[in-house]
């Protein structure tokens, strides 16, 4: 029996920020009920921003412009180059340019729905009516979407939905929203509103008197290690997808600043929702260091099929119509290749695990553009999805134009995260998530296009508007400096956990043990979950840990640029995190989303939600590493869309 | 593939830096370039020597961060990304020579990593379109004719790599500046700061300290995302005309 | 990093342009251009030569005239001279600084050689010199007849040109840099029109085709001289 899984149950968590009343009216009464901050007095306040992402570049950005004194970082060369760039879909809003039948009421019921009846209505409903101003300050920033001849903006439909509400930037329109908010930020820096520290990671959140007052950064190039104080820390550093090593994340995306400000009091909701996004690239050897997404987009047109037969080995062009199964459209004959991500995902480990996959170890099925090509003709395809047909041919070496992609699922999207109320306001005073850093609005599972109007909702207009409240109730504070007793606290720690890492000299590398951790974390808490596989991780997990710090090996030093030591670091915090995400995937034995306990299914299949034991966020509170959290349930009460079983049949 | 590599290492920015060599073994031609790297990475470290240092980030081709000169040529033989070059784009015993971006502007801060932050500054020096958050007008109200438009995005595809710099025998910024000034200038949108905003980036490139563009096109070539040679032309009318607009 | 900020006030046209690399190109750019249709009306004066002792010092004591009444005796040509140097100057002191910036821009070289085509940028900056020597020994030779191989005639440029034509090295040095100026004006003219921001995507090969048709019709236009007095055509 593991000790870390006898969690105990704390007092239920309540939102005491939401509003009552129609949900329409929520946003704008809050909006009213919040206390502002004179304009005159804004510059006497510093707000750290922690990352330059969506979320990050948005707020840092809006805040400036009101006149906050704005202190940002984030750990690439420059801002423009946060993972948000890497969205290719597009981003949802509820415009209804196209007259099909779309509302702000619609866009906040698929995203329930799709949630999985997983997320806080009042939240959702919120991002929703946002959605529409995030399109008209993108296109004023100068944001390039696609446009019609006529010269108005296009959108397309995209996975999950039945309406055409995606605007975007051919498949690359993260690129295009990002480095929109990044030249909103530059101007600000270039205004002297913002000062900006970029290769700057931040490493702990200082919280003195329960209120978060600061962090502490180390400068990658120079390798020191320092504080930097506010009046509200504001943590924008994206979701933790890396904890599985092979993730459709960067590099360098990590789970520290969520991690160390849960470690500091900051509850942790909803670990185990990860989503696993279904069409990537499929994996071709050890040397794998990441994986690369195909847009959803490609649903629209693509077919996925694998053989009838299991393991037919014949290449896919020599198997006849008849010898080919469209599991999908079969399954789902309302949505076929369109069902939500989650679904699509499963459905593709059932056929692989079946023995039917295609490709190196089976471990793959087609998406196949012969239909489409054949319907649209060569030159319509290649319009459509050229660039994303060259990139999969440069990095498989085989021309989609001729044979089938291959696809498997990928770990994609943390929908869980930080535990934030209706203002992003964690459970530490003065400190806020937003975007994918925080649990609050895709529920058990995102839609596609809507990871990007979350991130602006938070950044340009939700959190803009909320941190006035808590600046403006707490407006003198004693004033913290280095030489604070708990500031020299957390810094020597930091310190001491760098200096540690430095000192094992052990044999085995950083990555060595973030493989293990991520191939055991993809078997065991991965697209389906068991109570023994979870079991087996979290007896596991702990080991790993053990072993990390007694073999490690970091090379150089701490005071220089030291790529190893950064890695070091991060996976001491995914070897903690990986815990409570199987602990969060253990405790909740229903299905839901993301989230497939294989316990807890239909009778043909499908995910079953267990709403009277599970409609609740479970909120994690950290008591020691290694020991058992306490969990703070907060109750989710529907009363504009009912829960119903999601059907996509 | 078996492999000789001849890498960039030094120590800090202000440490003298020279080439070493080093052999790969058991290297897959499905692996990415930086795979590759990390491999011998891998290897360093367990024997106890520091790993090569280079810039990475998102590993599909977009964030810019990755930026190596392979071969002389800027992120390597195919028109792509560092990190979207593949090792089957070299043979068996092959002897690759790997190096920094290098321009003044650019100054190395370790092994393969240079300071690309003078790119950041140029666009605080204009690249932006004054917005401020809640100021929008509603996204149909002005209608951008989609040949515009069109041209526009694909002027702000740039990644702000800097490969334009690496490759440009002048370490000239043209490229990446004029990328940008397209992209907003073409926009209604970025129609009220359109002078400004071309004479100050312009005179940022230069205070940047990169070189002039005598238009000898290794940019357009080395550019992984294709923003094409006749951008440069396009920026020098525009600030042609907005020293004429603003001096009048 | 101090930024400019949108209240400074704005320096001058001239201030801006000659402290800008933009600018500097669009001297040069400018310049160039000058000294191009100089060099387009020169080639077609030389080729009078071809008509006779006659025609040819006709021509020359025409230039001289020019603008009569109006102009006295070789105050247009004076003009043109002025004007032809200061293009001179402008050009060689924004190559000048513009090169000394660009070398600068890039202090380490590549380890890694490559054969690059940076054959513009070298062929522009070596020629560049190659015809500034020139245009100083021509005018020494030919305007002042300081060095001129044989008796210097004012006024009497066909034997002039004949005595300088019959040297091996006038030959030599003529054509060598008339080459340079071909290689010059390719690149030159098509960059010039980049820099004037004349040239697009559409427009390129036809800005192309003229370049290359400029220069070839230079170079041959002043090559047949030197190959006409060394056949015997012109004697």
């Amino acid at each position: 029996m593991n000790s870390y899984a006898e969690y105990t149950t704390g007092e239920p968590l309540v939102d005491a920020k939401a509003p009552e009343g129609p949900i329409a009216e929520r946003w704008d009464t809050r909006r009213f009920e919040a206390k502002l901050v004179n304009p005159a007095n804004r510059r006497k306040h510093t707000v750290i921003v922690v990352g330059t992402g969506l979320a990050g570049g948005s707020a840092g950005a809006t805040l400036a412009e009101q006149g906050y004194h704005v202190v940002q970082f984030c750990y690439q060369d420059s801002p423009r180059r946060a993972h948000s760039i890497a969205a290719q879909g597009g981003i949802n809003a509820a415009k209804n340019y196209r007259n099909d039948g779309d509302s702000i009421h619609r866009l906040f019921y698929d995203t329930v729905k799709g949630g999985d009846f997983r997320a806080r209505e009042s939240n959702v409903h919120r991002l929703a009516q946002i959605s529409v101003e995030i399109i008209d300050q993108c296109v004023a920033q100068g944001v390039p979407f696609a446009r019609e001849y006529g010269g108005l903006l296009d959108t397309r439909s995209f996975g999950g939905v039945q309406v055409s509400r995606t605007f975007y930037a051919r498949g690359q329109t993260g690129q295009q929203l990002l480095l929109g908010a990044y030249q909103a930020l530059s101007r600000q820096i270039a205004a002297g509103n913002v000062e900006m520290h970029p290769r700057t990671e931040m490493l702990d959140v200082i919280v003195v008197d329960g209120r978060a007052r600061g962090i502490v950064a180390r400068d990658l190039v120079t390798g020191k290690i320092d504080t930097y104080f506010a009046d509200a820390v504001v943590l924008a550093s994206g979701g933790y997808g890396n904890v599985f090593y092979l993730s459709t994340n960067a590099m360098n995306s990590n789970a520290t600043a969520v991690w160390r400000a849960h470690r500091r009091g900051a509850y942790f909701a909803n670990p185990c929702f990860t989503q696993i996004h279904p069409t990537c690239i499929p994996r071709t050897g050890d040397h794998q260091s990441k994986l690369t997404l195909m847009s959803e987009s490609l649903r629209n047109d693509g077919r996925i099929w694998v053989p009838k037969a299991k393991g037919d080995t014949r290449p896919a062009n020599e198997i006849p119509e008849d010898e080919r199964d469209y599991y999908l459209e079969r399954i789902y004959p309302s949505f076929g290749n369109l069902v939500p991500r989650d679904i699509a995902s499963r459905a593709a480990k059932n056929v692989c695990d079946e023995g039917r996959g295609v490709g190196p170890g089976g471990q793959g099925v087609y998406l196949d553009f012969a239909d489409a090509i054949e319907r649209m003709g060569r030159k319509a395809v290649e319009a459509k999805y050229g660039n994303l047909f060259d990139m999969y041919q440069r990095i498989t070496d085989e021309d989609p134009y001729e044979v089938p992609m291959r696809i498997y699922p990928a770990v994609h999207y943390t929908m869980g995260g930080l535990w934030v109320d209706y203002d992003l306001q964690t459970t530490v005073p003065g400190l806020f998530a937003i975007g994918e850093a925080n649990f609050s609005d895709h529920g058990a599972n995102r839609l596609g296009a809507s990871a990007l109007m979350q991130g602006l909702a938070d950044g340009y207009f939700v959190l803009p508007s909320t941190i006035n409240d808590y600046l403006a109730r707490n407006p003198h504070k004693d004033e913290v400096d280095a030489e604070h007793p708990v500031v020299q606290e957390v810094l020597s720690e930091t310190e001491d956990r760098l200096n540690l890492l430095l000192a094992v000299d052990g044999d085995r590398t950083p990555d060595s043990f973030h493989r293990e951790l991520g191939e055991l974390m993809w078997e065991f808490c991965g697209m389906a979950r068991t109570e023994t596989g979870l079991r087996k991780a979290l007896e596991r997990i702990p080991q790993i840990r053990e072993e990390f710090w007694r073999r490690i090996k970091v090379p150089g030093t701490g005071e220089e640029f030291n790529q190893s030591l950064e890695k070091a670091n991060r996976i001491v915090d995914y070897l903690e995190l990986a815990e409570l995400m199987c602990l969060d995937a253990l405790h909740r034995a229903e299905s839901c989303g993301g989230h497939f306990r294989e316990e807890s299914q239909t009778p043909d299949g499908e995910a079953a939600r267990v709403d009277e034991d599970f409609s609740y966020a479970a909120a994690w509170e950290f008591t020691e590493t290694g020991a058992s959290p306490v969990l703070h349930k907060e109750a989710l009460t529907f009363e504009y869309v009912h829960p119903t079983q999601r059907s996509y049949a | 593939m078996k492999l000789t590599l001849r890498v960039w290492r030094q120590k800090n920015a202000d440490a003298e830096g020279a080439m070493s060599t080093y052999e790969v073994d058991n290297i897959s031609c499905d692996m990415s370039f930086l795979e590759m790297l990390d491999t011998l990475n891998e290897e360093l470290i367990v024997k106890g020597e520091e790993p090569v240092a280079f810039d990475h980030d998102c590993r599909e081709g977009i964030c810019g961060a990755c930026s190596l000169v392979i071969n002389g040529d800027a992120h390597g033989p195919e028109r792509t990304t560092t990190c979207q070059l593949h090792m089957r784009s070299f043979k068996d015993g092959d002897t690759i020579d790997i190096e920094p971006w290098r321009a003044a502007a650019f100054p190395v801060i370790k092994d393969l990593v240079v300071d690309r932050s003078a790119f950041d500054r140029i666009i605080q020096s204009g690249g932006y379109i004054s917005a401020p958050t809640g100021s929008a007008p509603e996204a149909h109200a002005t209608a951008v004719p989609k040949p515009d438009a069109d041209f526009a995005f694909e002027h702000a595809e740039c990644i702000g790599c800097g490969a334009c710099v690496a490759a440009c025998p002048n370490g000239s910024a043209m490229l990446f500046t004029s990328a940008k000034v397209n992209h907003l200038n073409v926009l209604p949108q970025g129609a009220p700061e359109r002078e400004t905003r071309v004479l100050d980036m312009v005179a940022q490139m230069d205070t940047e300290g990169f070189g002039g563009c005598t238009l000898t096109g290794e940019c357009a070539t080395a550019c992984p995302k294709g923003i094409p040679l006749p951008s440069i032309a396009a920026m020098n009318k525009e600030w042609l005309r907005a020293t004429r607009k603003v001096n009048r | 990093m101090a930024l400019a900020t949108r209240t400074d006030r704005r320096p001058s046209l001239p201030r801006t342009v000659w402290d800008s690399t933009v600018g500097k190109k669009t001297v040069m750019a400018v310049s160039g251009l000058i000294m191009l249709l100089y060099l387009v009306a020169h080639m077609i004066g030389n080729l009078k030569i071809f008509f006779g002792p006659g025609d040819f010092n006709h021509y020359a004591h025409w230039l001289r005239t020019l603008g009569e009444p109006v102009m006295r005796w070789e105050w247009t040509l004076w003009v043109v001279r002025v004007g032809l140097v200061a293009a001179v100057v402008a050009h060689a002191v924004s190559a000048y600084q513009l090169s000394r910036r660009d070398i600068k821009a890039r202090p380490s070289k590549y380890v890694h050689k490559k054969p690059r085509a940076s054959y513009a940028t070298r062929t522009m900056r070596w020629g560049g010199i190659i015809l500034g020597l020139f245009i100083v020994w021509h005018i020494l030779d030919l305007t002042t007849g300081t060095v001129h191989p044989g008796e210097y005639e004012h006024l009497h440029p066909y034997q002039n040109v004949i005595d300088t034509f019959s040297t091996w090295y006038g030959n030599v040095i003529y054509i060598t840099a008339v080459v340079a100026l071909g290689f010059h004006v390719r690149h030159g003219f098509w960059s010039a029109a980049q820099t004037l921001g004349v040239g697009n995507a559409s427009r390129d090969r036809f800005l192309k085709t003229c370049a290359n048709g400029l220069a070839l019709l230079l170079t041959a236009g002043f090559v047949s001289v030197p190959v006409g007095v060394m056949t015997g055509v012109v004697s």
